[in-house]
C-alpha cells in the first residue's frame, strides 16, 4: 500500500475581516522539502498560522500522517519569519528551549542541544546572546531550536528574507545539510524564485491576497545540489517558465 | 568613569562657591554653615548618626521587600485574571493620589510607634513603582514570541515562567529603583510621627537645637544612603540581567 502524504492540506481557508486564504489544497511526502512562493502580503505567514494550527478562523481539513488532525499545536517545528531568539538566553540556552517545552529534563535537553550545537556549526557560538550574533547565525540558532523542538515536518516562514545574497547562499546549503542528515520534511515561503527552485522539490505559486494555488511545479534538479546548479540550463528553464507564472 | 568626572567636577565647583560665600559675606552658621563646618559637624556627631541610621536603614529593607512581595503577588494576580485586572488597577492610579505619609498618624495610633507602622508606610510608598513595572512588563511581552510558544503548544504555566518572566524584569527593576530611592526617604518621613531613634528623628531634634550645620550633615548622609540603595538595585540588575544590558550596548 501507499503510504500517505506527510502532510495533506485539504480546502483550507482563512477569513479575517476579508477572505485572505481561499481553498488551498496540496500535500507534501515524506522527506521532501516544498515552497510556498507568493508576493508580499498574500497570506504566506497566515497559511503556516492555519497549518500550525494558532488561528480559530481557519475552515478545511488537515491531515498528518492520514489521519486528520483537528488539535495541532506542537506538531511542527515551526519557525516564524522574525528569528524570535529569547534575549535573556544564550544561543545553547534557546537551544535547549525548544527540548524543554517538548517535555525533557533540563539536563538531557543541554546535553542534546550542545550535541545539536556541535554537529551543525554552531557550538562556537554557544555562549552568546542572540543580540551579539549577526543575521545569519540569529536563523541557525532559531532553525535549531525549531528542529529540537519538533523535527517531524518543519514550517520555515520565510527563513532567509532578512539576509544578504552571500550568508543566503551558505544558509540554503547549511538548510540542505540538516534536510538531509536528520531526513526532515520542509514547508518554507518565499518570495524568491530562484531560492524555491534551488531547494525544492516541488514549489506551489500563490496569487495575491485572497491566496490561491495558481500552479505547482515539480523540480526534478538532481540532488545533492550545488550553488553552480543557478546557472545550469535546466534552472534557468525553470526559472523562466516560474517568472512567467507569476 | 569618564562620564562621571564632568558632574563630579560641578559639584567640587558648586562646594568651593558655597564656601566662599560663606567666608565673603559671613553668614552666620545657624543659617547656612559651610562645607567645611558641615563636615566637621558630621565627623564629631558620626558615631551618633551611625547610631540613628541602624533602624532608618533596617526600617527601610524591610519595607522595600515587603513592597516587593506585594507587588509581585499583585502584578501576577492582575496577569493572571483579566477580572483582577479591571479591579485593582483603577484603585492603584487612584492609591498614587494619596499621599500615603497622611496615614501615619493612623497608623502610629494602630500600631504604636514600633517598627511595624513605619514598615507598612514604607511599603505603601514603594510597592506602586513596582507592581506598575512588572505588570507593564508583563503586559509588553512581544506577541509574537507569545504565538511561537502558543504554536508550539506551551501551556500558560510555562508560557508565565518562560517569558513572562524574565522578559519582565528589566521592567521590574526600572520599578525598583525608583522604590529603592522612595525607601530611605519614606524611613526618615516615617521617623518623625514618633521614634526613639533613626535619622528622621535625629533630623528633627538637631533642627530644634539649631544644630544647622548637623541638619546638613544628616541631609547629607540621607541623600548618600539614597543614591546608595539605588547604585545597590543597579548593580543587582547588572548581575541579574546582564543580556538586557548587553542589548542595550549593542544598540548604541
Ligand atoms: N490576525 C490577523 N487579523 C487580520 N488580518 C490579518 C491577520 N494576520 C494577517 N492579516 C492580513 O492577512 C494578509 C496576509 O498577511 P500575511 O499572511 O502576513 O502575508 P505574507 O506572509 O504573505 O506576507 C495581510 O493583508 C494582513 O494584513
Ligand atoms: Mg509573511
Amino acid at each position: 500500500m501507499k503510504k500517505p502524504p506527510k502532510l495533506g492540506i485539504k480546502n483550507l481557508s482563512v477569513t479575517f475581516e476579508t477572505e485572505i486564504i481561499k481553498n488551498i489544497s496540496f500535500k507534501v511526502d515524506e522527506g521532501e522539502i516544498v515552497s510556498i512562493i507568493g508576493p508580499s502580503g498574500c497570506g504566506k505567514s497566515t497559511l503556516f498560522n492555519a497549518i500550525s494550527g494558532i488561528l480559530d478562523q481557519d475552515k478545511g481539513s488537515i491531515e498528518i500522517d492520514g489521519s486528520t488532525e483537528d488539535q495541532r499545536q506542537g506538531r511542527f517545528g515551526y519557525m516564524f519569519q522574525e528569528p524570535l531568539l529569547f534575549p535573556w538566553l544564550k544561543v545553547w540556552e534557546n537551544v535547549m528551549l525548544g527540548f524543554e517545552i517538548k517535555g525533557l529534563e533540563k539536563k538531557q535537553a543541554k546535553t542534546k542541544a550542545v550535541d545539536l550545537l556541535k554537529k551543525f556549526d554552531l557550538f562556537r557560538q554557544a555562549n552568546f546572546y542572540p543580540d551579539g550574533l549577526s543575521g545569519g547565525m540569529k536563523q541557525k540558532a532559531a532553525l535549531l531550536r525549531t528542529i529540537a523542538f519538533n523535527s517531524d515536518i518543519l514550517l520555515l516562514d520565510e527563513p532567509f528574507g532578512s539576509l544578504d545574497a552571500i550568508t543566503r547562499s551558505a544558509l540554503h546549503l547549511y538548510l540542505l545539510e540538516i534536510w538531509k542528515k536528520l531526513k526532515l520534511t520542509i514547508i518554507f515561503t518565499t518570495h524568491d524564485i530562484r531560492e524555491a527552485i534551488f531547494l525544492s522539490d516541488r514549489v506551489y505559486v500563490l496569487s495575491k491576497k485572497p491566496a490561491t494555488v495558481i500552479t505547482s511545479i515539480k523540480i526534478d534538479l538532481s540532488r545533492p545540489r550545488k550553488i553552480e546548479d543557478q546557472t545550469s540550463e535546466k534552472f534557468v528553464e525553470i526559472e523562466r517558465k516560474l517568472m512567467s507564472l507569476l | 568613569m569618564k562620564k562621571y568626572s564632568l558632574p563630579f567636577l560641578t559639584a567640587l565647583i558648586i562646594l568651593f562657591i558655597w564656601q566662599a560665600a560663606v567666608i565673603v559675606f559671613k553668614i552666620e552658621q545657624w543659617i547656612l554653615p559651610a562645607p567645611s563646618q558641615i563636615f566637621i559637624a558630621f565627623w564629631q556627631s558620626r558615631s551618633l548618626i551611625f547610631y540613628h541610621l541602624v533602624p532608618t536603614v533596617t526600617e527601610a529593607i524591610a519595607g522595600l521587600v515587603g513592597a516587593i512581595f506585594v507587588s509581585v503577588f499583585i502584578a501576577v494576580l492582575m496577569e493572571r485574571y483579566q477580572i483582577m485586572k479591571k479591579i485593582i488597577y483603577p484603585f492603584l492610579i487612584i492609591s498614587q493620589t494619596i499621599p500615603f505619609i497622611i496615614l501615619a498618624p493612623l497608623l502610629t495610633l494602630w500600631f504604636g510607634f514600633g517598627f511595624l507602622p513605619k514598615i507598612i508606610i514604607i511599603a505603601l510608598v514603594c510597592f506602586f513603582p513596582i507592581t506598575i513595572n512588572l505588570f507593564d512588563g508583563f503586559q509588553g511581552v512581544d506577541h509574537s514570541i507569545l504565538r511561537l510558544l502558543k504554536s508550539m503548544g506551551a501551556s500558560q504555566k510555562q508560557i508565565f515562567k518562560l517569558v513572562k518572566l524574565p522578559a519582565s524584569l528589566p521592567a521590574f527593576f526600572s520599578g525598583l529603583r525608583i522604590a529603592a530611592a522612595y525607601s530611605i526617604l519614606g524611613a526618615v518621613v516615617s521617623e518623625w510621627m514618633g521614634a526613639n531613634q533613626g535619622l528622621g528623628i535625629f533630623l528633627i531634634r538637631a533642627t530644634k537645637s539649631y544644630l544647622t550645620d548637623r541638619v546638613f550633615a544628616i541631609i547629607g548622609v540621607i541623600t548618600i544612603l539614597s543614591i546608595g540603595a539605588v547604585l545597590l538595585v543597579e548593580i543587582i540588575a547588572r548581575i541579574s540581567i546582564p543580556w538586557h544590558y548587553n542589548k542595550l550596548k549593542v544598540k548604541s
